[in-house]
């Protein structure tokens, strides 16, 4: 083989799945742009977003409690040791805080969510598409995007902000527990010091954060669903790839948002 | 009436349907039998606009379904799924109301359920029946929601995929019989699509054959066994021999 064949070979390697990547993410970009197009036509299906803010929303409050909580004991135990070296113990608090608001808190919910809810909605939607039900809605006259995706992506989008407010409160409250009980930090000078620290721009970006996590976790897992292959395996292929594909946009999504809010 | 002239589709290298001509009339009842994997379930679903073919046309009453509107097109069908599709989140009243619960057709709650109810008693299925979930339902009595799913509306027209598959020989005799039943009844015109002769003596007024991506033979049931077709007569009578080769 030539050493020009072996480039050519090598670039054809590289620039093969860049290409292949790039068209999924357009065709990703034309599926939220499909659907935010029907957000605003009607027929709206007022029992399904009804249904998916339950199943989004408050069905995930647990496990967004039970992260946010352990993160901020944790966050608090590695500011306290990481801060004795250089003797700047007493921030814990403002830096508990500004990590979970701005940081933690928004990441890990969006990442549970991309792991409970998103797999969930690829499964199903996958499995409906498997057996028909897909099919049947549409011969019922009734549009699968306006059906299955618009009420799921609405729901993503209005309660996993909500539930980061909530992971936000909890972690830091965490962070409460493990200062006060553990780290021997007054209860009213953490509280005060929490409270002094941090700003309203703070909790607005983790909310934004919040809304396009839940934007990008809930539209993922339709979008899957109703790519989804035939049989178990077809299923199985969509949850997978739907979990981690939400995974890495919500993560790059945080970059980007964390660049344009906080760099300035 | 329904006319297919010139219906091509492929996936990839797999050319499933090559040019199927077929003319259903308003009224009748069309079986249309062949192998599996044929492409009896696509030619369907070309129809309903579920897939859409590489080539051809298709027309309802004269209108090209391609441009139809499509809601109004598809209000006119009503459709059983080869495994019932029944929607697994909805109770199995709201899934044979589904239909008149939203759109054009909507009614009250209480008129919707009155008419799934109705619709359920229609196909031999008890009042009862009508607030479980389809996963608690046998294979036959999902068929049977399935089918009143399909009637629920009072559709013009009927597509019945595979709709004794996977059901006992006593089982599929119930659905048949209800099927013609139906069928004459509301005036409809029907499709159905069936491996299983059984369903095509009880059902079909004429009978079209796939096989190879092309319709091999077309005629009044009663004109199904005197056929010299050999590919008719090897699939009627089961035979292992022929020219439909067996392994495929």
């Amino acid at each position: 083989m030539t050493a020009g064949a072996l480039v050519t070979g090598l670039l054809a390697g590289i620039g093969r799945p860049v290409l292949a990547a790039l068209a999924g993410l357009g065709r990703i970009a034309l599926y939220a742009g499909q659907t935010l197009l029907h957000l605003l036509r009607p027929p709206f299906y007022l029992r399904e977003f009804l249904s998916a803010l339950l199943q989004v929303g408050w069905l995930s409050l647990p496990v967004v409690g039970l992260t946010a909580i352990f993160t901020g004991g944790a966050l608090a135990l590695q500011i306290y040791s990481g801060g004795q070296r250089f003797s700047a113990e007493a921030v814990v608090p403002q830096i508990v805080a500004i990590g979970m608001v701005r940081e933690l808190g928004p990441v890990l919910v969006g990442l549970m969510v991309a792991a409970r809810v998103t797999s969930s909605i690829a499964a199903e939607i996958a499995t409906m598409k498997v057996t028909e039900q897909i099919d049947a809605l549409v011969t019922l006259s009734t549009n699968p995007m306006k059906y299955l995706t618009v009420p799921r992506v609405l729901a993503g989008t209005l309660t996993v902000p909500l539930l980061v407010g909530v992971g936000d409160v909890i972690g830091v409250m965490g962070g409460f527990l493990v200062g006060t009980e553990q780290l021997g930090f007054n209860r009213a000078t953490y509280i005060q010091n929490t409270l002094d620290f941090l700003e309203a721009p703070d909790v607005i970006s983790s909310l934004i954060k919040g809304a396009v996590f839940g934007f990008i976790a809930t539209l993922i897992g339709c979008y899957y669903g109703m790519r989804s292959g035939r049989g178990a395996q077809g299923v199985g292929g969509a949850t997978k790839t739907a979990v981690a594909t939400a995974s890495i946009l919500i993560l790059a999504a945080n970059f980007l948002l964390t660049s344009v809010m906080f760099t300035s | 009436m329904i006319e297919l002239s010139g219906v091509t589709k492929s996936f990839g290298p797999n050319h499933v349907l090559r040019g199927i001509d077929l003319t259903l009339p308003r009224g009748q009842s069309m079986v249309v039998i062949g192998g599996s994997g044929t492409g009896k379930s696509v030619l369907l679903k070309c129809i309903l606009g579920l897939v859409r073919p590489d080539a051809g046309r298709i027309t309802l009453d004269g209108e090209d379904v391609a441009t139809a509107e499509r809601e109004a097109f598809l209000a006119r069908f009503g459709m059983l799924f080869q495994g019932g599709a029944l929607f697994d989140s909805l109770k199995v009243w709201e899934n044979v109301a589904f239909r008149l619960q939203r759109g054009p057709l909507k009614r009250s709650r209480e008129e919707a359920r009155a008419i799934a109810v109705e619709k359920l008693r229609r196909v031999g299925l008890k009042p009862e029946t009508a607030d479980l979930f389809p996963a608690e339902l046998s294979g036959g009595m999902q068929k049977r929601v399935g089918l009143a799913r399909a009637i629920a509306a009072e559709p013009e027209i009927i597509f019945f995929d595979e709709p004794t598959t996977g059901l006992d020989p006593i089982m599929s005799g119930v659905i048949n019989d209800l099927i013609r039943e139906i069928v004459v009844e509301m005036g409809a015109t029907a499709m159905t699509i069936t491996h299983d002769m059984s369903s095509v003596r009880a059902i079909a007024d004429r009978v079209a054959m796939l096989h190879d991506g092309l319709i091999r033979w077309t005629g009044p049931v009663a004109e199904m066994d005197a056929t010299p077709d050999p590919y008719v007569q090897q699939f009627i009578h089961g035979r292992a021999e022929g020219p439909i080769a067996s392994v495929r």
